[in-house]
């Protein structure tokens, strides 16, 4: 292991990495058994839709790519932030960050559009195993959105403020990381949650 | 006392950054890809096929915007481990959840 | 970063924007981040608990003492035992093991804190509410009464209508966040914040131990959090997760608790084991044998924990090919405690032994885990566990592993680190009573249990009727248990009547034990600023090697006294994180939250007020205080003038501005 001392926003780190960017990915690493967990119980409840609608009844899968193109596109938007302040770019960086959160809350309209018309057509909170096990799992995933446009939106008050530099641009990137890790899970629920074929009644 | 006007970590000075047209053009391949996988809901392909093709194209999605968007095929391998040691653990555990409940076989 | 523009925030009217100084009293451990201070606020609120939960194990035990028993109802004796079992747990053993992991976990890096010292605070006041919330449910009539692994359906809302399996899911949700910072924490420490020269594998072995226990929890703790939040939502929402009217099978709740469960096991016995690879060394007077062996054999059981948790669930109904798979596994992760096991024993061969009372309680962990891990691989034969579960075996060999193996380890670090904290010996006298009182009671209580469990006597049960055999063994199990509660009356007056003596004698010296790692450098009790200068470290056990080396013949000889060797501690330009009010202000709220989740929403906004107000005010507060405490003249004052501008000594840790 590395033991040659390296400069961390004036610290000295035993890996030369940044602690606040090695504890996000600590972090994530644990959100990957938190959302494993989610995703399983779905995959074993898919089934078991008892009087209520089954997945392959209900989804709209037309609906929910455009959303999940849009949640994807906010992760370019979101690295495109950083690498504009990175360049020392403030403008652009608070353009780009303005631009991920507004995706994020366009696919978060679409989750509540998507979960107030299944209601509607009769797969409620408590209909199955199945709508439980699949609002909860999206249900996590869109706190997880949720919570991330908060962050975005922080930052860009403090950019507005002008204490958001390029010097802090590791901030806007431990944001980014987690960001882009809330798409990834979008990514792997989008597929094998909704694409992949899901039974019928 | 930390100081702002401190160089951030040495490690930027020694790696490069994509350039803005690299992340675009990467988004675009990732587009595509989410299109292709869009298609096959369109398309009768039996399960057999159609299962893991676009189990490929998730872990190539899932890949590309690890290794691009989060940096991690820029940065220490440090975090690529963090990251993997999570993702195979739970892959591990839960897949054997999975197979308890008889997931493959009965669905 | 001191950015004082960060300090002028428009229309904030709360808000303390200067951190505190480092105040005596209440106000210095209520803001204190200073990784010594939470250590012993883990350790007196976890032997508090301690007390707590024995009263719960000595109520269990007067009510089993005789059959038909009639101490406690059914219904009480379902929540005693439940709350035993959580407390004991969650609030005793899992917060003993972060007491000394938090105080000599960097010390024994050679850091000068961990590399989140305000998020170490939230860590220690975020368990205390939890703790506390979960208890309070005693004094609210409602405590839990489904076991610790609260099985569902039964743990649902139909057939545990009131609150009490509420306050378990929300009790150990708190405590399972202040669990999984804590991982986060001190994995980004180990990483990051080690001394030069200090590589991996020159750690010592108790860190390593340590280090693997932070990765289990920071995989364990979600998928607990997952199981706790379905039956919640089954509970609270009408959701189906456990739910067999509508499809849902109940033993998903098994499965997921279980995949927690079991690395939480190796959470409560790692930091132990830890424990004595430093202990018996010393007082053997060896180094320990087999070092890379000991690290290999720890990360091994972190790995192979996380393959045996169905073994929990043998007669469950999860089909022969599942019991089959998960028995082998069972079986193999016996192969690196055994490893262990030898290489203790194989230190201890043709050492100079020296009896202290830390080794007697190092050899009984030895020992008593030996007999635990015996009977534990008994359970791994499925068809023999058929026969052991749910009987009293079962409740026999997880008390000598957690009893006899983590308790143990755990007073052994008592005895031995007590010096290093307090600053006075604990009386070697008083500590042999305390030691055989303890172990003579531990094992008339728990050893007939394998008699008892193998004649038929069921587990998780308030009592049993006579004419079975087992009125003689439980009278023995009950007696038994009132001689460990002697025994551990020994240690609080041994704990007492040494810190009065003390009072009265010359300070214990720096190195009373001759031992071998780095926390040993300072000065006892240590000083607030650890290390006055930053060691350079070459070898394992650095400690060791600057007091003894090799002459011309290849003998041991002793070069340098820890006079020597140590340092005074009179380090006055050492610059320390600062104190803070918002861990406190924080984990203030989450009570509140389950307060108002049990009863009524209401209450739930100025949990969630608070908890906001703390994250807004922890970004917001300048992230050094210039006029903040510098370390301790030699005159035992410390600075708060402020007068000197903090040196930027390699590896200190500054507090950076958290993230966003």
């Amino acid at each position: 292991m590395a033991d040659a001392a390296a400069v961390d926003h004036g610290h000295v780190t035993g890996t030369g990495l940044s602690n606040n960017k090695l504890l996000m990915w600590v972090f994530l690493g644990s959100e990957c058994l938190l959302f494993g967990g989610l995703i399983s119980t779905y995959l074993i409840y898919r089934s078991r839709y008892a009087d209520g609608p089954a997945p392959g009844d209900i989804f709209d899968i037309p609906f929910t790519s455009v959303s999940s193109f849009i949640l994807l596109m906010s992760s370019l938007t979101m690295v495109l932030s950083l690498s504009a302040l990175q360049r020392g770019d403030i403008r652009n960086n608070r353009v780009w960050l303005l631009a991920t959160a507004l995706l994020g809350s366009l696919f978060i309209g679409g989750q509540v559009y998507e979960f107030t018309t299944f209601v509607r057509e009769g797969l409620g909170y408590t209909t199955s195993p199945f709508s439980s096990a699949f609002f909860t799992l999206t249900g996590f995933h869109g706190i997880h959105v949720s919570l991330g446009i908060v962050m975005l939106v922080s930052l860009l008050i403090s950019s507005f403020r002008g204490t958001l530099t390029k010097e802090r641009s590791e901030t806007v990137e431990i944001v980014g990381l987690y960001w882009h890790f809330v798409d990834v899970v979008w990514i792997f629920i989008f597929t094998v949650i909704y694409l992949v074929p899901s039974p019928t009644s | 006392m930390s100081t702002t006007t401190e160089n951030v970590a040495t490690q930027d000075a020694a790696h490069e950054h994509p350039t803005d047209a690299r992340y675009i053009r990467v988004a675009i391949v990732l587009g595509v890809v989410t299109a292709l996988e869009v298609a096959t809901y369109f398309v009768n392909i039996p399960g057999v096929v159609v299962i893991p093709v676009l189990l490929a194209m998730m872990v190539f999605k899932f890949f590309y915007v690890a290794a691009w968007f989060m940096h991690l095929r820029f940065d220490s391998p440090m975090f690529t481990k963090f990251f993997v040691a999570g993702l195979a653990l739970a892959t591990l555990v839960y897949g054997v959840l999975l197979t308890v409940f008889e997931f493959w076989t009965k669905g | 970063m001191s950015d004082t523009r960060e300090l002028e925030v428009p229309g904030r009217p709360l808000g303390v924007y200067t951190r505190p100084k480092g105040n005596t009293g209440w106000r210095d451990w209520i803001t204190t981040v200073d990784h010594k201070k939470i250590g012993i606020l883990y350790g007196v609120t976890a032997m508090i608990f301690f007390g707590i939960g024995g009263i719960e194990a000595l109520l269990i035990r007067l009510q089993l003492a005789t059959p038909d028993g009639t101490v406690l109802g059914a219904d009480t004796y379902n929540r005693v035992f439940t709350m035993h079992g959580l407390t004991m747990v969650f609030m005793v053993i899992m917060p003993l093991a972060a007491a000394f992991a938090n105080y000599l976990l960097p010390l024994q890096i050679g850091a000068r804190d961990v590399a989140f010292p305000r998020l170490n605070a939230l860590s220690y006041w975020v368990f205390l509410a939890g703790g506390l919330f979960l208890n309070m449910s005693w004094l609210l009539g409602d405590s839990p009464d489904g076991g610790w692994f609260a099985y569902a359906p039964n743990t649902g809302v139909v057939f545990s209508p009131g609150h009490g399996m509420d306050y378990y899911v929300l009790g150990l949700q708190i405590m399972g966040i202040a669990s999984l910072l804590s991982a986060m924490n001190l994995i980004v420490t180990v990483l990051n914040m080690r001394t030069p020269g200090m590589t991996l594998f020159k750690m010592p072995v108790m860190t390593w131990m340590i280090l693997v226990v932070q990765f289990l929890l920071l995989f364990a703790v979600p998928v607990i959090t997952v199981a706790l939040f379905l039956l919640m939502f089954d509970r609270n929402f009408g959701a189906n997760f456990f739910n067999p009217e509508m499809g849902a099978d109940p033993l998903l709740w098994q499965h997921l608790f279980w995949i927690f469960g079991h690395p939480e096991v190796y959470i409560l016995i790692l930091p132990s084991f830890g424990i004595i690879s430093e202990v018996i060394p010393t007082f053997s007077r060896k180094p320990l044998f087999g070092y890379p062996f000991m690290v290999f054999s720890g990360i091994a059981i972190g790995f192979m924990g996380w393959g045996v948790w169905a073994h929990h669930m043998f007669v469950s109904g999860i089909g022969p090919i599942s019991v089959a798979a998960f028995s082998m596994s069972t079986m193999f992760i016996a192969v690196p405690t055994g490893v262990k096991i030898l290489n203790w024993l194989a230190t201890m061969w043709g050492g100079k032994i020296k009896f202290t009372v830390a080794m007697l309680f190092a050899f009984g962990v030895v020992s008593m885990f030996t007999i635990g891990g015996l009977s534990g691989v008994t359970h791994s034969v499925a068809p023999a566990d058929t026969q052991q579960t749910d009987t009293y075996y079962i409740v026999a060999h997880f008390h000598y592993v957690i009893f006899g193996g983590s308790l143990l380890g755990i007073f052994a670090g008592f005895y031995f680190w007590w010096p290093k904290v307090f600053g006075h010996l604990l009386s070697e006298k008083l500590g042999k009573w305390n030691f055989w009182l303890m172990i003579i009671g531990f094992n008339m209580t728990f050893g007939p249990m394998h008699i008892l469990g193998l004649q038929g006597m069921s587990r998780r049960i308030d009592s049993y009727s006579p004419g079975f055999g087992f009125e003689f063994w439980n009278m023995f199990a009950s007696i038994g248990s009132f001689i460990i509660a002697l025994g551990v009356l020994v240690f609080v007056i041994n704990v007492i009547t040494s810190a009065r003596r003390a009072r009265h004698e010359p300070p214990v010296g720096p190195d009373p034990w001759d031992a071998r790692s780095l926390e040993w450098f300072t000065p006892n009790p240590t000083p607030v600023h650890n290390f006055d200068d930053l060691i350079q470290v070459d070898a394992l056990d650095e400690f060791w090697h600057r007091k003894y080396a090799e002459d011309e013949n290849g003998r041991v000889v002793r070069v340098a006294s820890a006079e020597e060797v140590c340092q005074d501690g009179s380090a006055t330009d050492v610059h320390l994180p600062s104190p803070s009010y918002w861990p406190f202000v924080m984990a203030a709220g989450f009570p509140f939250v389950g307060f108002g989740l049990i009863y009524t929403l209401w209450v739930c906004i100025p949990g969630a007020l608070l908890i906001l107000m703390a994250i807004y005010g922890w970004i917001f507060e300048p992230t050094d205080d210039p006029d903040g405490p510098h370390g301790h003249h030699a005159d035992g004052l410390s600075d708060h003038d402020g007068t000197q501008a903090p040196s930027e000594a390699a590896g200190e840790t500054v507090e950076e501005a958290p993230v966003g």
